[in-house]
């Protein structure tokens, strides 16, 4: 698989939401190569601390070789990502992993939680030009509230799906989680795609493995390459041998994950 | 670029304790897998050097996660020495290794001195294995568990066992662990090591406040990265002064300003480490910046500068 280092000008820094940002890199190479679910591992700094790099799944791929990153200011590493300007030089590797498998079956549910939103936008996009009707997908959106949900059902909805909503304060959609509304969606699908906090892509994992639907769940864990060099970014299989999820993920089918120990 | 260009190139090439090198950089173990996973993003053909995860007699899974943690200019790691044994390396790494035009350095580590030697003899007389760099950090089971690299007696033992059993060059690589790492140094010279490399981690610790745990399931791993580069520059200063072997200095080399002061310090050549990890192409920016600083030096060759730190009075 090709991956580059590419040095990428920043083109938009966009705050969605108080902590929540979408920034807008030109970076050809890694645009062109990138397919859905895979990721980049971007210098969040020039300075030896943070020290590492960080991993981000690609947001969004659009025309002119454009990257979109989606991120929540959490830590030091995405502190110093939200100084970046416009005009201002990254750098960044990718793409990485194996993203998504989404020539299988179809119609699919998308269901992300907070900013495991982030990899379903890229995928959303290239489910369109495979052979389900966009109205027979099921997008399914939870986070905490209105304010950071809705910049985000914006977006898919502006590629004509139709979004269910979940929040934890009841300010937009369902009053409750995201995985609350799978149950109703599950008979109509023959995939889902999730990705958002572990204890949720466990729910669905199991509410999926009980239902006999695929399942991909698209994983995240502190790395320090995101090449396979490090063997930092350690998971369980269900049989206790360690996986990468750097090489052998980001996304994993929900089988292959030990999801309580 | 185009002032590097025009500037001549100095004679880089070093010898460490029977392995030619072409220029003094090279990569460290654990930090670069087995080559190939930086295919992409470094020219491999231009380093002296690299080094590959370490090797042992039957793959070894690793630790639990968590296995990493970043701290202030380092990380934390404690990867257990995740590897995929000797047949598999043998088999499935070295094909591709004897594919490039640069030196392959097998680290190797055992429980035993009959696993180190079993390792020494099994990597010898192929094909794209140039050298060995012994891992004596590994604790010695028949001992009760100390590490090899933290006694003189047992360090010089295991340097002998691995070069009964080879004729390739054997590095051993010198755990920072110790209160006297100079009398380490002696102690492998004595037991016939052409070279040592150092420093290995320095072993440390985090705890999430939070959650009150240990912040690597191992609760102890290795600290490496810039935070610990005065550290292995004291320690390689020091052996410098007790053997005649050659040294190669590791430790938080990131640019060719630290190389620099290594070599200055006394090491033949150096090892790049964790800056691998967030910057792939720190190894060439490292050559290209030894010939610009021998150039403004006015120095044709690296080895006029090897050890070369003015003390005393500077007037």
């Amino acid at each position: 698989m090709p991956n580059f280092q590419e040095k990428a000008l920043v083109q938009a820094h966009e705050q969605l939401a108080p902590d929540i940002f979408r920034l807008t890199v030109h970076s050809p190479q890694i645009a062109q190569a990138s397919a859905p679910g895979q990721f980049v591992m971007i210098k969040s700094s020039n300075t030896s601390d943070p020290l590492l790099r960080r991993p981000f799944s690609i947001h969004d791929v659009t025309s002119g070789g454009m990257l979109h990153l989606l991120y929540k200011v959490i830590g030091k590493g995405t502190r110093c990502l939200q100084n970046l300007s416009p005009g201002e030089q990254t750098d960044l590797i990718g793409p990485l992993g194996h993203g998504f498998q989404f020539s299988v079956q179809e119609p699919a549910c998308l269901l992300g939680g907070g900013m495991g939103i982030a990899p379903l936008l890229y995928l959303a996009k290239s489910l369109q030009n495979v052979s389900s009707p966009r109205q027979d997908h099921q997008i399914l959106l939870g986070a905490r509230t209105s304010v950071e949900l809705a910049p985000l059902v914006d977006d898919f909805q502006q590629l004509g799906y139709t979004v269910q909503a979940a929040t934890d304060d009841g300010s937009l959609g369902h009053h409750g989680f995201v995985s609350e509304l799978l149950e109703e969606v599950l008979p109509s699908v023959r995939t889902v795609y999730v990705c958002g906090p572990h204890p949720l892509m466990a729910a669905i994992a199991r509410q999926c493995q009980a239902a006999d639907v695929p399942c991909q769940v698209s994983l995240e864990t502190h790395m320090a390459c995101g090449l396979g060099a490090c063997l930092g970014c350690t998971i369980y299989a269900p049989d206790k041998s360690y996986r990468h999820v750097c090489k052998h993920g980001p996304v994993f089918d929900a089988n292959e994950v030990l999801w309580t120990l | 670029m185009d002032a590097v260009k025009t500037i001549p190139k100095a004679d880089l090439q070093v010898n460490i304790g029977g392995l030619p090198l072409r220029n003094p950089v090279m990569t460290a173990s654990g930090t670069f897998g087995y080559g190939r996973e930086f295919e992409n993003l470094v020219n491999l053909h231009r380093l002296g050097g690299i080094v590959v995860k370490g090797i042992s007699i039957q793959p070894r899974p690793g630790n639990p996660p968590p296995r990493i943690v970043e701290t202030s200019s380092g990380m934390l790691n404690a990867i257990g020495l995740e590897n995929v044994g000797i047949e598999r390396f043998l088999t499935e790494k070295v094909p591709y290794l004897k594919t490039l035009r640069t030196k392959v350095v097998v680290n190797i580590l055992g429980d035993s001195l009959d696993e180190y030697a079993y390792l020494a003899e099994k990597l010898s007389g192929h094909e794209g294995i140039h050298a060995l760099e012994v891992n004596i950090s590994c604790p010695n089971v028949k001992k009760g568990g100390v590490a090899f690299g933290v006694d003189p007696e047992m360090a010089k033992a295991v340097t002998a066992a691995v070069k009964t059993a080879t004729d390739l060059p054997v590095m051993i690589k010198l755990s920072p662990n110790v209160t006297d790492i100079a009398s380490m140094a002696q102690a492998v010279e004595q037991g016939g090591a052409d070279s040592v490399s150092l420093i290995n981690t320095l072993i440390g610790m985090g705890i999430d406040t939070s959650s009150r745990r240990p912040k690597l399931a191992n609760v102890i791993g290795g600290l490496s990265g810039p935070a610990i580069k005065p550290v292995a520059l004291r320690m390689v200063w020091q052996v410098a002064q007790a053997v005649s072997i050659p040294i190669v200095g590791i430790g938080g080399i990131e640019t060719a300003e630290d190389a620099i002061e290594f070599l200055l310090a006394g090491a033949t050549a150096i090892q790049v480490g964790t800056a691998n990890f967030y910057d792939p192409q720190a190894t060439e920016k490292i050559i290209t910046g030894l010939h610009q600083y021998l150039y403004e030096q006015k120095e044709i060759c690296v080895r006029s500068i090897i050890g070369t730190i003015r003390l005393g009075s500077s007037t």
